[in-house]
């Protein structure tokens, strides 16, 4: 079902926390929001799920505005951090709550259990209590009951945040897949870029309760709109270069890129170049300092202080040879720069 | 291990030198229910079991028989758990859970009467009581003792409800259960072993109160087993020391079945939360 937020406001006593945000997902889709801890992700879930009042604007399930329905009568799908499962339930009896409240018949609400604990791979764990299961699994259990009773929506809090990194790889996968098979509306709040990226259609990255930029993870990576939004994707993260494009452009520390191009005349400026758009023969070189290698297995990860100043991150393939205390003179793939005004808009 | 082992003994020894006193009046105590002992002498001189004679005959020809006032502690006991624990469970989670106006006034106000000498404001509820006609009356003695229980009762299950994840209500509401459905059938069972805990509790207080029925409740005729107690020693003409002892072991006895049974779940009230 496609949802939409129109001019939705949140206020916490005196405290504005959202502003007249607007989102549209559409149906079938899976959308992230994502941004640090503050930025006002999990309220906005929270207010779509009726769980927190909403202040101003209007909440749209497809044609209905659900601004003022209750939680209860909201039907959204929910998945905790922590999964909130219930303790004292067998993990049938979890799944088949939201069916239970809603006074189908046994049979049913068994029927319809066995069949999301079949889609969701925990048809061998039915019988037992959440404590007795790991991490992931109790991950699973919870997407079941958000999606026995065919929410029209379901809402992701930081799902993956309790679990161990391999489980998270295998969960992402998972939940993605299971978002898929069902078609479901979904949104994912997440502080993990690499989550938001890898599971989602489209990324909404926010900041102070905006949104800053709602894109594809790709795009999003390509063109950011600005400063805060390159720092934000990549990993290892975007390095920032002061500058000054005249004729030339020319770093703070006095080393020169060449020819401004585009950028000409621009004045002060800020560069951003990504760990991959730094090495050896990308083109136009600086002299710099290897000060710091990091061995990540297939690549190696450095870290090198230009002459004159400022600071550049290079990933290449391992085996490059080049150790710390190296001088070397590597290139910037000048054509894969991003320029931002010193205000962090892109130039 | 060794060493470690030997040091154990001065402790050991001291306690023990310690409790003698305490462990030597229990045994005596017990003793002397089942035996005659002549005056001025601490052998018992024989066996009897007319000290116990109170379980099948009033002591006094009219007074009431000892199981009549057994009916009545338990009826007082019961009662004040469950009342006790009944408003604590719902008054804890409003304060635990639910932004009312007031809340931080009354759960200041609740440590303060959780401190307070209640026995002080005696004179206040006997004029209360007397006031609403409950004055020498059971449930008016056990409307007070519930008022002096609940601070704690109410502190203690609120504790178990702070442990309760949010997150688990937030569930059960967006799975469409009403705020009343959420709280039974997804936050009660968590804080059960709280309420277990605070039920013996309640009942155990209201076996063994004292002061409350012996000023409220003065009667002709003690009502409780604790002012019958009293009672025995206090008169002169039956006053029988074998007697009391004998009443306070029957007296005793539930108190002490109790606490073997339920041993684990009363530590739960000091844990103060439930494990998942």
């Amino acid at each position: 079902m496609k949802l939409v937020l129109e001019r939705f406001t949140k206020r916490f006593g005196a405290t504005t926390v959202i502003d007249g945000l607007d989102l549209t997902v559409a149906d079938g889709e899976m959308i992230a929001l994502l941004g640090p801890s503050g930025c006002g992700k999990s309220t906005t879930l929270f207010a779509i799920a009726g769980l927190h009042r909403v202040d101003g604007g209007r909440i749209l399930f497809g044609a209905r505005d659900v601004a003022d329905v209750s939680a209860q009568a909201r039907n959204v799908g929910i998945v905790f951090q922590n999964y909130a499962l219930y303790p004292h339930m067998s993990v049938a009896q979890n799944i088949g709550f939201p069916l239970r409240v809603r006074g189908e018949s046994t049979t049913q609400i068994d029927r319809k259990v066995r069949s999301i604990a079949g889609l969701v791979r925990i048809d061998e764990l039915l019988d037992r209590r959440p404590a007795q299961l790991s991490g992931g699994q109790q991950q699973r259990v919870a997407l079941a009951r958000a999606l026995v009773r065919e929410p029209d929506v379901l809402l992701l809090d930081e799902p993956l945040a309790n679990l161990d990194a391999k489980l998270r790889m295998e969960m992402r996968s998972e939940i993605r897949r299971v978002q898929l098979e069902t078609g479901i509306t979904a949104i994912l709040v997440t502080h993990d870029q690499v989550e938001a990226m890898s599971m989602c259609d489209r990324i909404a990255l926010m900041k102070t309760g905006q949104i800053v930029q709602i894109s594809s993870p790709a795009e999003m990576y390509d063109n950011p709109t600005d400063r805060y939004v390159a720092s934000f994707l990549g990993n290892p993260s975007i390095a920032f270069l002061a500058a000054d494009a005249g004729e030339e452009l020319r770093l703070a520390g006095g080393q020169s890129l060449g020819p401004a191009g585009r950028l000409a005349g621009q004045g002060p400026l800020e560069l951003g170049v990504r760990p991959e758009h730094y090495g050896p023969g990308k083109g136009p070189q600086l002299q710099g300092k290897v000060v710091m290698m990091e061995t990540h297995g297939r690549e190696d990860l450095f870290e090198v202080d230009l002459d004159g100043g400022g600071r550049l991150r290079a990933i290449l393939p391992a085996g490059s040879g080049v150790r710390t205390g190296a001088s070397v003179d590597w290139g910037v793939a000048v054509e894969r720069l991003f320029a931002f005004s010193p205000k962090g808009a892109r130039l | 291990m060794q060493p470690h082992h030997r040091s154990y003994w001065p402790i050991v020894a001291a306690l023990t030198a310690l409790s003698a006193p305490l462990v030597i009046m229990y045994v005596y105590q017990l003793i002397d229910t089942v035996t005659t002992t002549a005056p001025g002498s601490i052998i018992p001189n024989g066996i009897t079991l007319q000290h116990w004679q109170f379980l099948s005959q009033p002591i006094t020809r009219d007074g009431p028989t000892i199981w009549a006032l057994a009916g009545n502690t338990l009826i007082f006991a019961c009662s004040t758990a469950v009342v006790v624990t009944g408003v604590s469970l719902t008054a804890a989670y409003a304060l635990s859970r639910l932004a009312m106006p007031g809340r931080g006034l009354f759960l200041g106000g609740l440590i303060v009467l959780h401190a307070f000498p209640t026995l002080t404001l005696i004179v206040a509820v006997f004029l209360i009581l007397q006031y609403m006609g409950l004055y020498d009356t059971l449930t008016g003695v056990i409307l007070v003792k519930v008022a002096f229980e609940l601070p704690f009762g109410i502190w203690i299950m609120k504790g178990f409800y702070d442990s309760v994840p949010w997150e688990i209500e937030m569930a059960g509401v967006t799975d469409g259960a009403s705020r009343f459905t959420v709280w039974r059938l997804l936050v009660l069972p968590q804080v059960q072993p709280g309420l277990a805990a605070l039920l013996i509790f309640s009942f155990l207080s209201g076996w063994s109160e004292f002061i409350l029925p012996l000023v409220l409740a003065p009667a002709n005729a003690p009502q409780v087993l604790a002012t019958y107690l009293a009672a025995i020693i206090a008169d002169d003409r039956v006053a029988d020391f074998s007697l009391f002892k004998a009443v306070s072991i029957f007296y005793a006895l539930p108190v002490l079945a109790i606490y073997v049974i339920f041993q684990k779940k009363l530590m739960n009230i000091y844990g103060g939360g439930s494990k998942g």
